[in-house]
């Protein structure tokens, strides 16, 4: 607030572009304290035997050679990019038939619409207790809704084999709403003039939403599958929340394993390299996207950007 | 043609029924399990509404002793890293906005993609180091990893849309820099505001990853308490459930209620995400 300097100026005098660095700073400090800062900690932390309670000694790159022998973050790796694949695909297939949907008019779409979106909302620990119980072989509720149709009951999260099936069908509830308000966005920018000379032409309306509607969201689409992608790898909550990693370690992901690492067997410096590894993992896998974006040339249309 | 017309209509009936029943089967039998005595969460077939009510079991979360410690340390963590993150991020918007610096989004990017346990490790050793654990603080400086990002990403978004022409009018007549943001381009910016304001509270109240790592037992938020309640009482899912409607609800209130600014922060903050 001390700007008599830019507040006295003779009135007459050609007016300059200020600077707005004062805005800006408090941000700065804070942005530079709580996540660079934290960055280039971790890789400092990756470089040594580090931990809690005994002298920390350099040790360059060792706690990086040692991840591909270790047995279970290998096996954990595995256990990411199943889970991200599953977790990409079925909320883009459920979230793009929803957005069409919801595209149409009818009654209380604003209503219906809200309570749509509310698992994304919800607190994540809440509705992961519930889907614990929900998961329950004797008493959840959904091998009730299996014997109704006649089906066996499954095991769900207790079983090596399901349980990762089961993770990505709480992923798939909680975060098919995203994907569909991105896509209603997309839908809501297409002109109705193709639709008209589409009917005129005698298209029905698979064929429209086949040779229309689906190249013009296909960019939206793209969108939120690098968004649902960036989220399902670091997926934590509901991994943590319903199975802590098991049963034994068969929905560990890096993220849960690198929670272990740190905070269970408090081996810093081998946490900070699975952190710096997963890290360049993610923003590896982000980078080939936008670059295959780039490449295709796809515009968006209603960013202000 | 009538009957044609019939069909769809029954066809997009069907579809909006599939598509919201996941959502809405599952909050009612969240409800249904948090009214439940532990014999109607117990049997086989399940029933949904029973004949008598356990309002207890919310009793029994309300009554617990530290329930409403864990109430007020959500409220002032949320509270404080909410405002906090306006605080800082609202002037910031601005200023990258006015500044053209695009390139600077990138380190908010970045701070979108880093998952929150890479924050969590050096952080701790930092907290523990100048003797903050075991207060509130660790928690209200961490989650503004969450809240200060989405506060500076909506407002730069926000006062890019908003027009210069009155900025620069203001300017020429000799007003600070300060003094045509406060008054300017500040009461144009309330919309934006009340988005960020309302995805930082909904983010940094569900926040649970920094809470099981920060939080020691007299500072835990409520979803961190929920989540410990898991492993204490397993059997009981009565009060369970009712714990978990009581954490969720005011997000869920606040989902229905603000639809409208939820939906035009994240499809703006998403796609311009990526």
């Amino acid at each position: 607030m001390s700007n008599h300097q830019t507040a006295t100026p003779p009135p007459r005098k050609a007016w300059r572009v200020p600077s707005y660095w004062p805005f800006v700073i408090p941000a700065l400090i804070v942005v530079a304290g709580i996540i660079v800062f934290p960055w280039l900690f971790t890789i400092w932390m990756s470089m040594h035997e580090w931990k809690v309670g005994a002298p920390t000694t350099f040790v360059g790159l060792a706690n990086y050679i040692r991840l591909p022998s270790d047995p279970r973050f290998v096996e954990a790796v595995g256990h990411t990019i199943t889970y991200t694949l599953l977790s990409v695909i079925l909320p883009v297939i459920f979230g793009t038939f929803a957005a069409v949907i919801f595209h149409q008019k009818f009654p209380f779409r604003g209503f219906l619409r809200g309570l749509f979106i509310m698992p994304m909302m919800a607190t994540p620990v809440a509705v992961a207790l519930v889907w614990t119980m929900m998961f329950h072989p004797q008493l959840g509720v959904l091998n009730y809704i299996l014997s109704l149709f006649g089906l066996p009951a499954e095991l769900w999260v207790f079983h090596p084999g399901s349980v990762i099936p089961s993770l990505v069908m709480v992923e798939t509830w909680q975060w098919t709403p995203l994907v569909m308000l991105i896509v209603l966005g997309g839908l809501s920018a297409i002109p109705s003039e193709p639709y008209e000379s589409a009917r005129i032409d005698g298209a029905n309306a698979w064929q429209m939403f086949r040779y229309i509607t689906l190249p013009l969201i296909t960019p939206f689409i793209f969108v939120a599958s690098m968004i649902r992608m960036i989220d399902a790898v670091k997926s934590f909550d509901i991994i943590f929340a319903i199975t802590q990693g098991g049963p034994g370690s068969a929905s560990e992901t890096i993220n849960l394993y690198l929670y272990s690492v740190a905070f269970v067997y408090y081996d810093i410096g081998y946490g900070s390299a699975i952190a710096v590894v997963f890290f360049v993992l993610i923003v590896v896998l982000a980078a080939i996207m936008l670059y295959m974006r780039q490449r295709l040339h796809w515009n968006q249309t209603g960013g202000a950007a | 043609m009538r009957l044609r017309t019939l069909l769809g209509n029954l066809g997009l009936a069907l579809g909006v029924l599939i598509i919201v029943s996941p959502a809405i089967l599952f909050f009612i039998w969240m409800a249904s399990l948090s009214i439940k005595m532990e014999i109607d969460n117990a049997s086989y077939p399940p029933v949904l509404i029973p004949t008598q009510f356990a309002w207890e079991n919310y009793a029994s979360v309300f009554n617990s002793n530290r329930f409403t410690t864990y109430f007020f340390n959500s409220l002032i963590v949320t509270g404080s890293a909410t405002l906090l993150a306006l605080l800082i991020g609202v002037p910031a918007g601005y200023g990258i906005a006015r500044m053209q610096a695009h390139k600077s989004t990138i380190v908010i990017l970045i701070a979108r993609i880093t998952p929150g346990l890479s924050y969590l490790i050096p952080l701790f050793l930092l907290f523990q180091w100048v003797g903050l654990l075991g207060t509130l603080w660790p928690q209200i400086i961490i989650h503004l990893v969450v809240t200060v990002p989405i506060a500076i990403w909506i407002m730069i978004g926000y006062f890019e849309t908003t027009p210069m022409e009155l900025e620069e009018a203001a300017m020429i007549d000799g007003a600070t820099r300060w003094q045509v943001f406060r008054h300017v381009a500040l009461p144009i910016a309330k919309p934006g505001i009340a988005v960020a304001f309302i995805l930082a509270i909904i983010f940094s109240w569900n926040n649970f990853v920094f809470g099981i790592v920060l939080a020691s037992r007299g500072t835990r938020t409520l979803p961190v308490a929920v989540y410990n309640m898991i492993s204490f009482d397993q059997l009981s899912w009565g009060p369970l459930a009712a714990a978990a409607l009581i954490v969720t609800l005011p997000v869920l209130l606040l989902t229905v209620f603000a639809q409208r600014q939820i939906v035009a922060g994240l499809t703006d903050g998403a796609v311009k995400g990526g």
